[in-house]
Protein backbone atom coordinates (compact mmCIF):
# COMPACT_ATOMS: atom_id res chain seq x y z
CA UNK A 1 0.00 0.00 0.00
CA UNK A 2 2.70 2.00 0.83
CA UNK A 3 4.53 1.76 -2.71
CA UNK A 4 1.05 2.51 -4.36
CA UNK A 5 0.32 5.68 -2.15
CA UNK A 6 3.75 6.82 -3.13
CA UNK A 7 3.51 6.71 -6.35
CA UNK A 8 0.45 9.23 -6.07
CA UNK A 9 2.11 11.32 -4.49
CA UNK A 10 4.95 11.43 -6.76
CA UNK A 11 2.32 11.74 -9.50
CA UNK A 12 -0.10 14.46 -7.89
CA UNK A 13 3.78 16.56 -7.13
CA UNK A 14 4.15 16.00 -11.24
CA UNK A 15 1.07 17.08 -12.21
CA UNK A 16 1.47 20.41 -9.47
CA UNK A 17 4.63 21.35 -11.15
CA UNK A 18 3.38 21.41 -14.90
CA UNK A 19 0.27 23.66 -13.53
CA UNK A 20 2.33 25.63 -12.35
CA UNK A 21 5.14 26.22 -14.76
CA UNK A 22 3.31 25.84 -18.14
CA UNK A 23 2.45 28.55 -20.29
CA UNK A 24 0.60 27.08 -22.87
CA UNK A 25 -3.25 26.26 -21.30
CA UNK A 26 -3.62 23.07 -22.77
CA UNK A 27 -0.43 21.99 -20.72
CA UNK A 28 -1.98 22.75 -17.69
CA UNK A 29 -4.91 20.74 -18.73
CA UNK A 30 -2.69 17.83 -19.30
CA UNK A 31 -1.09 18.62 -15.80
CA UNK A 32 -4.75 18.64 -14.66
CA UNK A 33 -5.46 15.10 -15.75
CA UNK A 34 -2.27 14.01 -14.27
CA UNK A 35 -3.08 14.97 -10.63
CA UNK A 36 -6.63 13.90 -10.93
CA UNK A 37 -5.19 10.41 -11.67
CA UNK A 38 -2.88 10.66 -8.77
CA UNK A 39 -6.36 10.84 -6.45
CA UNK A 40 -7.83 8.27 -8.52
CA UNK A 41 -4.89 5.99 -7.57
CA UNK A 42 -5.35 6.69 -4.10
CA UNK A 43 -9.01 6.17 -4.00
CA UNK A 44 -8.80 2.84 -5.43
CA UNK A 45 -5.98 2.05 -3.10
CA UNK A 46 -7.35 2.86 0.33
CA UNK A 47 -10.36 1.06 -1.77
CA UNK A 48 -8.46 -2.29 -1.45
CA UNK A 49 -6.66 -2.00 1.71
CA UNK A 50 -8.33 -0.49 4.29
CA UNK A 51 -12.45 -0.02 3.46
CA UNK A 52 -12.76 -3.25 1.52
CA UNK A 53 -17.00 -3.59 1.96
CA UNK A 54 -18.39 -2.28 -0.74
CA UNK A 55 -16.77 -0.53 -3.50
CA UNK A 56 -17.08 2.88 -2.50
CA UNK A 57 -13.77 4.20 -3.56
CA UNK A 58 -13.81 2.78 -7.02
CA UNK A 59 -17.44 4.46 -7.52
CA UNK A 60 -15.83 7.97 -6.24
CA UNK A 61 -12.91 7.55 -8.46
CA UNK A 62 -15.53 7.11 -11.66
CA UNK A 63 -17.62 10.23 -11.09
CA UNK A 64 -13.66 12.12 -10.73
CA UNK A 65 -13.31 10.30 -14.52
CA UNK A 66 -16.49 11.52 -14.98
CA UNK A 67 -15.76 14.83 -13.63
CA UNK A 68 -13.14 15.18 -15.29
CA UNK A 69 -13.89 14.09 -18.78
CA UNK A 70 -16.68 17.50 -18.77
CA UNK A 71 -13.92 19.51 -17.38
CA UNK A 72 -11.92 18.81 -20.20
CA UNK A 73 -14.87 19.23 -22.80
CA UNK A 74 -15.40 22.69 -21.48
CA UNK A 75 -11.76 23.80 -20.48
CA UNK A 76 -10.81 22.74 -24.46
CA UNK A 77 -13.80 24.78 -25.81
CA UNK A 78 -12.88 27.74 -23.81
CA UNK A 79 -9.02 27.65 -24.91
CA UNK A 80 -10.49 27.38 -28.40
CA UNK A 81 -12.23 30.37 -28.03
CA UNK A 82 -9.87 32.11 -26.57
CA UNK A 83 -6.98 30.86 -29.32
CA UNK A 84 -9.53 32.84 -31.99
CA UNK A 85 -9.89 35.23 -30.45
CA UNK A 86 -5.98 36.33 -29.46
CA UNK A 87 -4.22 33.78 -31.81
CA UNK A 88 -2.79 32.14 -28.65
CA UNK A 89 -3.50 30.28 -25.81
CA UNK A 90 -0.92 31.10 -23.59
CA UNK A 91 -2.04 32.12 -19.24
CA UNK A 92 -1.30 35.40 -20.10
CA UNK A 93 -3.99 35.74 -22.70
CA UNK A 94 -6.86 35.09 -19.57
CA UNK A 95 -5.32 38.48 -18.01
CA UNK A 96 -8.05 40.56 -20.01
CA UNK A 97 -10.32 38.90 -17.52
CA UNK A 98 -9.33 40.01 -14.62
CA UNK A 99 -10.68 43.49 -13.48
CA UNK B 1 -1.83 -8.08 4.91
CA UNK B 2 2.35 -7.45 4.42
CA UNK B 3 2.99 -4.64 2.40
CA UNK B 4 5.77 -6.28 0.36
CA UNK B 5 4.15 -9.52 -0.52
CA UNK B 6 1.63 -7.67 -3.45
CA UNK B 7 3.86 -5.55 -5.17
CA UNK B 8 5.54 -7.27 -7.92
CA UNK B 9 7.94 -6.65 -10.80
CA UNK B 10 5.14 -5.18 -12.98
CA UNK B 11 3.99 -3.13 -10.51
CA UNK B 12 7.97 -1.46 -10.94
CA UNK B 13 7.48 -1.22 -14.52
CA UNK B 14 3.99 0.76 -14.35
CA UNK B 15 4.99 2.98 -12.17
CA UNK B 16 8.46 3.51 -13.92
CA UNK B 17 6.35 4.50 -17.11
CA UNK B 18 3.64 6.51 -15.86
CA UNK B 19 6.68 8.92 -13.59
CA UNK B 20 8.63 8.81 -16.80
CA UNK B 21 5.71 9.94 -18.86
CA UNK B 22 4.39 11.87 -16.59
CA UNK B 23 7.94 14.44 -16.16
CA UNK B 24 7.98 14.41 -19.89
CA UNK B 25 4.52 15.65 -19.98
CA UNK B 26 5.42 18.62 -17.70
CA UNK B 27 9.08 18.76 -19.28
CA UNK B 28 8.79 18.89 -23.09
CA UNK B 29 9.09 21.63 -25.45
CA UNK B 30 6.74 20.17 -28.20
CA UNK B 31 3.03 20.40 -26.98
CA UNK B 32 2.34 17.16 -29.32
CA UNK B 33 4.53 15.30 -27.70
CA UNK B 34 2.95 16.02 -24.25
CA UNK B 35 -0.13 14.47 -25.64
CA UNK B 36 1.36 11.48 -26.68
CA UNK B 37 3.18 10.88 -23.63
CA UNK B 38 -0.25 11.83 -21.47
CA UNK B 39 -1.85 8.59 -23.68
CA UNK B 40 1.08 6.38 -22.17
CA UNK B 41 0.64 7.36 -18.73
CA UNK B 42 -2.91 7.55 -19.05
CA UNK B 43 -2.64 3.57 -19.90
CA UNK B 44 -0.25 2.93 -17.53
CA UNK B 45 -2.47 3.65 -14.87
CA UNK B 46 -4.85 1.89 -16.01
CA UNK B 47 -2.47 -1.17 -15.53
CA UNK B 48 -2.04 0.12 -12.12
CA UNK B 49 -5.77 -0.08 -11.82
CA UNK B 50 -6.16 -3.89 -12.71
CA UNK B 51 -3.09 -4.55 -10.14
CA UNK B 52 -5.53 -3.17 -7.44
CA UNK B 53 -8.37 -4.92 -8.59
CA UNK B 54 -10.29 -2.35 -10.11
CA UNK B 55 -11.34 -3.99 -13.44
CA UNK B 56 -13.78 -1.80 -14.73
CA UNK B 57 -12.42 1.14 -13.66
CA UNK B 58 -9.37 0.18 -15.60
CA UNK B 59 -11.67 -0.40 -19.00
CA UNK B 60 -12.99 3.29 -18.14
CA UNK B 61 -9.78 4.88 -17.83
CA UNK B 62 -8.68 2.98 -21.39
CA UNK B 63 -12.41 4.35 -22.80
CA UNK B 64 -12.69 7.47 -21.42
CA UNK B 65 -9.29 8.90 -21.21
CA UNK B 66 -6.74 7.33 -23.43
CA UNK B 67 -10.39 7.35 -25.78
CA UNK B 68 -11.75 10.50 -25.62
CA UNK B 69 -9.75 12.63 -23.52
CA UNK B 70 -6.71 12.48 -24.92
CA UNK B 71 -8.12 12.74 -28.87
CA UNK B 72 -9.88 15.98 -27.51
CA UNK B 73 -5.98 17.37 -26.26
CA UNK B 74 -4.94 16.16 -29.41
CA UNK B 75 -7.57 17.96 -31.28
CA UNK B 76 -7.02 21.11 -29.64
CA UNK B 77 -3.39 20.77 -30.02
CA UNK B 78 -4.00 20.73 -34.05
CA UNK B 79 -6.64 23.29 -34.18
CA UNK B 80 -4.36 25.78 -32.13
CA UNK B 81 -1.69 24.70 -34.74
CA UNK B 82 1.36 27.03 -34.68
CA UNK B 83 2.09 26.84 -31.30
CA UNK B 84 3.29 23.32 -31.07
CA UNK B 85 6.80 24.31 -32.20
CA UNK B 86 9.91 24.32 -30.29
CA UNK B 87 10.58 27.72 -30.31
CA UNK B 88 7.57 29.18 -28.33
CA UNK B 89 9.12 29.20 -24.71
CA UNK B 90 6.65 26.96 -22.87
CA UNK B 91 7.19 27.86 -19.12
CA UNK B 92 6.80 31.05 -17.36
CA UNK B 93 9.55 32.12 -14.73
CA UNK B 94 8.23 30.21 -11.70
CA UNK B 95 10.15 27.25 -12.91
CA UNK B 96 13.03 26.59 -10.27
CA UNK B 97 10.83 28.07 -7.20
CA UNK B 98 8.01 25.62 -9.07
CA UNK B 99 10.10 22.81 -8.72
CA UNK B 100 12.06 22.93 -4.85
CA UNK B 101 7.70 23.65 -3.57
CA UNK B 102 6.63 20.71 -5.45
CA UNK B 103 9.99 18.63 -4.63
CA UNK B 104 9.17 19.42 -1.22
CA UNK B 105 5.68 18.79 -1.42
CA UNK B 106 6.71 15.33 -2.68
CA UNK B 107 9.13 14.59 0.23
CA UNK B 108 6.62 15.70 2.92
CA UNK B 109 3.94 13.56 1.40
CA UNK B 110 6.19 10.31 1.08
CA UNK B 111 7.55 10.84 4.94
CA UNK B 112 4.15 11.41 6.17
CA UNK B 113 3.12 7.84 4.03
CA UNK B 114 6.06 6.28 5.09
CA UNK B 115 5.31 7.11 8.86
CA UNK B 116 1.90 6.39 9.17
CA UNK B 117 2.01 3.06 10.77
CA UNK B 118 -1.72 3.06 12.17
CA UNK B 119 -3.38 1.75 8.81
CA UNK B 120 -5.93 -0.41 9.63
CA UNK B 121 -5.92 -2.99 7.60
CA UNK B 122 -9.14 -4.87 5.91
CA UNK B 123 -9.38 -8.39 6.67
CA UNK B 124 -11.47 -8.94 3.78
CA UNK B 125 -10.78 -9.15 0.05
CA UNK B 126 -12.79 -6.86 -2.44
CA UNK B 127 -15.69 -8.40 -4.29
CA UNK B 128 -15.41 -10.74 -6.49
CA UNK B 129 -17.77 -9.67 -9.20
CA UNK B 130 -16.05 -5.91 -10.06
CA UNK B 131 -18.77 -5.02 -12.80
CA UNK B 132 -21.83 -6.31 -11.47
CA UNK B 133 -21.24 -4.78 -8.12
CA UNK B 134 -20.49 -1.58 -9.49
CA UNK B 135 -23.55 -1.54 -11.40
CA UNK B 136 -25.65 -2.83 -8.98
CA UNK B 137 -24.42 -0.20 -6.75
CA UNK B 138 -24.95 2.63 -9.20
CA UNK B 139 -28.51 1.53 -9.67
CA UNK B 140 -29.10 1.65 -5.80
CA UNK B 141 -27.25 3.35 -3.23
CA UNK B 142 -25.24 5.69 -5.77
CA UNK B 143 -28.96 6.56 -7.70
CA UNK B 144 -28.71 10.18 -7.21
CA UNK B 145 -25.23 10.73 -7.82
CA UNK B 146 -25.49 8.58 -10.97
CA UNK B 147 -28.32 10.93 -12.36
CA UNK B 148 -26.77 14.76 -11.20
CA UNK B 149 -23.57 13.72 -13.06
CA UNK B 150 -25.20 12.49 -16.34
CA UNK B 151 -26.99 15.98 -16.20
CA UNK B 152 -23.39 17.59 -15.76
CA UNK B 153 -21.89 15.59 -18.60
CA UNK B 154 -25.31 16.80 -20.83
CA UNK B 155 -24.58 20.34 -19.43
CA UNK B 156 -20.75 20.36 -19.71
CA UNK B 157 -21.60 18.84 -23.95
CA UNK B 158 -24.17 21.72 -24.33
CA UNK B 159 -21.72 24.27 -23.05
CA UNK B 160 -18.68 23.12 -24.99
CA UNK B 161 -21.01 23.05 -28.42
CA UNK B 162 -22.33 26.88 -27.29
CA UNK B 163 -18.86 27.85 -26.92
CA UNK B 164 -16.69 26.37 -29.47
CA UNK B 165 -19.20 27.08 -32.20
CA UNK B 166 -18.66 29.94 -34.82
CA UNK B 167 -19.87 32.88 -34.55
CA UNK B 168 -23.10 34.07 -36.26
CA UNK B 169 -23.44 30.19 -37.35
Amino acid sequence: MFHYLTLAALLFSIGLFGVITRRNTIGILMSLELMFNAVNINFVTFNRYIMTDGLTGQIFAIFIVVVAAAEATVGLAIVLLVYRNWRGIDSDNYAVMKW
Amino acid sequence: MSQAADVSIVFWILSFVILVCGFLVVSLKNIFHCALCLVLCLTAVAGIYILLGAEFLAAAQVLIYVGAVSVLMIFAVMLTSNLASHKIVQTNQNTMTAFFACLVFALGAVVLIGGTKVWRYATDVLPAENVLTIGKLLMTEFMLPFEVVSVLLLAAIIGAIVLAREEGS
